[in-house]
């Protein structure tokens, strides 16, 4: 049973946005970067990198314990996986309210390339380490 | 170590393989293990999209979407891409111009009297070039032609106006293009600097302008610095012809005081091969215990002395540290020009001397000689002899030299090869064309280039022209991508027997040459566009370049000069395939204009394409359309598929 997490050591961002292009590209039809930046619609990225006049710092969805938008969902789209503790989007029930998006604390909910579903970071389903950890050339996210 | 020491994924030279075993061992981190630790390399770098021309940047443009999709200024990722690409033109082109500036000045002084040690002058090619600059040669002394020849070509660094005098040099066609869109070059420096003006912030912010720009620059350093520096090396230390050598680590010995000459111009290494022959550091030698005095060229300058030397070459650009790591080389001299900072790191670790030469290129830490033509002979033995006397400080623990080395033939010019297809007394192209008529050659490609760690070393080179031999194209080399071929054994006539296809096989057969022509060395690429001119003027196969079926390719390209050298190649008629891309995928608009609009231009473009056997199918497809529009008869003898 794997409850692993990104974490982020703040000091190392240097705001490069490497994750940003990395999650948009795994997110893509093509999961190639040269193909993904000409696909339409573009993909769409699960963590944006912001800056504060001291750090920059990714933010993407934290899967908190007790997460707002599960509690908000009035479709039952998001469902936690008690497992591995992720938080997950099945956006055939998504309905397309964002009143995810209004909750959550961190504003980490996207709306997805057709504008109908919500989605946000799913910890790479199909990656055994993300791709946001993997792409950091500082070593500033890691994963455990 | 990160690649997991799977070596062979990172070379496919049994040398460099050994020796980075050795590295390892010894703990000494090389380009490899760099590169490694580089990773991930910047994704925005990697498209090219972003900008850090001005001091409100740095700017990247982000390719995905509800992101900023222009920098501080209002550049777009178009503006950004190509001002990118165009600058990296613009530094090849000043550092192939550079190299032909420092010739004609050296040449300036050796017919001045002051530069003595320069003394084999080619008399033929020398009256051949001032008869073309319009000099009245009767009344003249060898030495006053030469001083009138290297006044006017360093004129031509500073001309404001008119149109650099080599350009001339090419077919109707070429120039008609070239002033029809005003990008017929007027002088060297002029169109370098302009270049870097019109990529300043807030300048030019048409990507399409800025890329003729780029070509501007680029046609006036094939057409110019580059053709400049060959033409007058000729002059200066003997047109080259064709001779035998050998390549690769295995050139070092072992009982010998080994020297490798690293980097690009002549006029050092030249003088350094001389040196070495000298018999009182041969005696220094041996009473330190040598057998005698070993020189070896390392990337374009080992080009050079084997072209005109027959020296051995010790490697290419990847094994520059592999060098230093067998333990076996006493002084590293270099010049200029792809001289990885690295060495001087490296070379510490062992007994081995790095001597910085040029007054523009000092390492940090170590020793520089500064070289001066009116000082030639005796700074040359300065570094020779620093060498003999570093002999003792070898430690015999540490020498490992790997046994590879390779026979070849190079030497080849456009001048004196394509002669050799009629018979060696024939002056003329016609052999040549008439086998591309006849379909026993398919056509010419040239392969040029770097190494690049993010490419097997060489494999992308051999791969590419092993496939295109095998389809009866005719290969023409320069620079590290000829080392790579050399040192596989391809520079060797018998190669055309086992890697050549049926037809270019028996003419190698008939005539004795290889089924891969070594043309020198990075500058000398501008022997390829003359060759061009020739095949076009020869007749038969186009009146035109971009008609001709030829093509080029530089499949592990790395270096600023690469790119500039493609610009001139396209803008010069000639389809050439880059890889690995350079950092333009980033703007679709700056792509589409590469790879398709440019054919309306110059009836040639780009292809970016990493995989060896694709870029030769990509060359064979545009070479069997040549040969459709000219209605030339099919290829004599067609290929069989799928040969190992
Ligand atoms: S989307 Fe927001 S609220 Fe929901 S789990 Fe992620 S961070 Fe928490
Ligand atoms: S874990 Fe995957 S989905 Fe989540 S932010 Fe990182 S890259 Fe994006
Ligand atoms: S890739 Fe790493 S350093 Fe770059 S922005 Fe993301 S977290 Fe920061
Ligand atoms: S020139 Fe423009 S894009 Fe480049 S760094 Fe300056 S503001 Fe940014």
């Amino acid at each position: 049973m794997s409850m692993k997490k990104i974490y982020l050591n703040l000091h190392k961002c240097l705001g490069c946005k490497s994750c940003e292009i990395a999650c948009g590209v795994e997110h893509s039809s093509s999961k190639e970067l040269f193909s993904a930046i000409n696909e339409f619609p573009l993909p769409i990225k699960r963590v944006s990198v912001f800056s504060t006049v001291s750090h920059c710092i990714p933010v993407r969805c934290l899967h908190c314990e007790d997460a707002l938008c599960l509690f908000a969902c009035k479709s039952g789209a998001i469902s936690k996986d008690e497992s591995t503790g992720r938080i997950i989007i099945d956006s055939e029930k998504c309905i397309g309210c964002w009143t995810c998006i209004m909750v959550c604390p961190i504003g980490t909910i996207y709306i997805d390339e057709t504008g109908k579903t919500a989605v946000k970071c799913d910890l790479c389903a199909e990656k055994e380490i993300p791709v946001c950890v993997l792409s950091c050339p500082t070593s500033a996210l890691f994963y455990k | 170590m990160a690649h997991n020491n799977n070596f062979k994924n990172l070379s496919i030279d049994p040398t460099a393989v050994k020796m980075l075993k050795k590295a390892e061992k010894e703990e000494i981190s090389i380009v490899w293990d760099r590169y490694e630790n580089m990773k991930p390399q910047c994704r925005f770098g990697e498209l090219g999209i972003c900008c850090s021309i001005c001091n409100m940047g740095p700017c990247r443009i982000k390719p995905l979407k509800d992101s900023a999709q222009k920098g501080i200024c209002g550049a777009d990722s178009d503006v950004i891409a190509s001002r990118n690409l165009a600058r990296r033109v613009a530094a090849g082109a000043a550092a192939h111009s550079d190299h032909g500036r420092d010739i004609a000045h050296t040449l300036l002084l050796a017919a001045s009297g002051k530069a003595s040690d320069y003394t084999t002058f080619d008399a033929d090619k020398l009256i051949s070039i001032a008869e073309e600059l319009g000099i009245k040669c009767e009344s003249l002394s060898i030495n006053d032609i030469a001083a009138n020849v290297a006044e006017i070509i360093l004129g031509q660094f500073g001309s404001q106006s008119g149109e650099i005098i080599f350009a001339k040099r090419a077919p109707k066609k070429q120039i008609e293009r070239w002033r029809s869109q005003g990008i017929m070059p007027r002088g060297i420096d002029r169109e370098i600097v302009e270049l870097l003006h019109r990529t300043h912030v807030g300048v030019d912010s048409d990507y399409k302008n800025i890329i003729y720009s780029g070509f501007k620059a680029a046609i006036a350093d094939g057409w110019g610095g580059s053709m400049i520096a060959t033409e007058l090396s000729d002059i200066l230390f003997g047109s080259p012809k064709p001779i035998r050598a050998s390549a690769n680590l295995g050139v070092l010995e072992e009982k010998m005081v080994n020297i490798i000459v690293h980097g690009h111009e002549p006029t050092l290494s030249a003088m350094v091969v001389k040196a070495s022959k000298d018999e009182e550091l041969n005696r220094l030698a041996k009473e330190k215990g040598a057998k005698g005095i070993n020189v070896a060229g390392m990337c374009c300058t080992a080009n050079e002395i084997l072209m005109r030397q027959g020296l051995p070459v010790a490697g290419n650009f990847l094994q520059q540290e592999l060098a230093v790591i067998t333990g076996a080389v006493e002084v590293m001299v270099v010049d200029v020009q792809c001289i990885m900072p690295a060495l001087s790191e490296i070379a510490k670790c062992y007994h081995t001397k790095l001597i910085t030469t040029s007054d523009k290129a000092k390492f940090k830490d170590t020793e520089h000689i500064s070289f001066d033509e009116e000082n030639a002979i005796k700074t040359a033995k300065r570094i020779v002899k620093t060498a003999v006397e570093n002999f003792q400080n070898r430690r015999k623990d540490l020498v490992n030299i790997p046994n590879e080395k390779m026979e070849l033939v190079a030497g080849f010019t456009s001048e004196n090869t394509f002669h050799f297809l009629g018979g060696r007394f024939r002056a003329t192209y016609r052999p040549l064309n008439d086998a591309i008529i006849s379909g026993r050659i398919r056509g010419v490609a040239g392969v040029v280039g770097c190494n690049n760690p993010k490419i097997c070393h060489d494999y992308g080179h051999l791969t590419l022209v092993k496939e295109l031999i095998r389809k009866d194209v005719l290969v023409i080399q320069t620079g590290c991508s000829a080392i790579a071929s050399a040192k596989a054994g391809l520079l060797k006539p018998e190669a055309a027997f086992k890697y050549a296809g049926k037809g270019l096989r028996e003419i190698c057969e008939a005539v004795g040459i290889p089924p891969i022509l070594h043309m020198g060395s990075c500058v000398d690429n501008s022997r390829i566009l003359i060759a061009c001119c020739e095949m076009v003027k020869e007749g038969g196969i186009g009146d035109d370049i971009s008609q001709l079926p030829v093509a080029a390719a530089a499949p592990e390209a790395m270096s600023e000069k690469a790119v500039a050298i493609s610009f001139y190649a396209v803008a010069s008629g000639i389809f050439t395939v880059y890889s690995p891309q350079p950092n333009v995928l980033g703007s679709k608009n700056l792509l589409n204009l590469l790879c398709n609009e440019l054919n309306k231009i110059f009836g040639a473009s780009f292809a970016f394409e990493e995989n060896p056997v694709k870029t030769a199918e990509l060359i064979i497809d545009h070479i069997d359309s040549k040969r459709n529009a000219l209605k030339l008869n099919p290829v004599m003898y067609e290929y069989e598929e799928n040969i190992p």
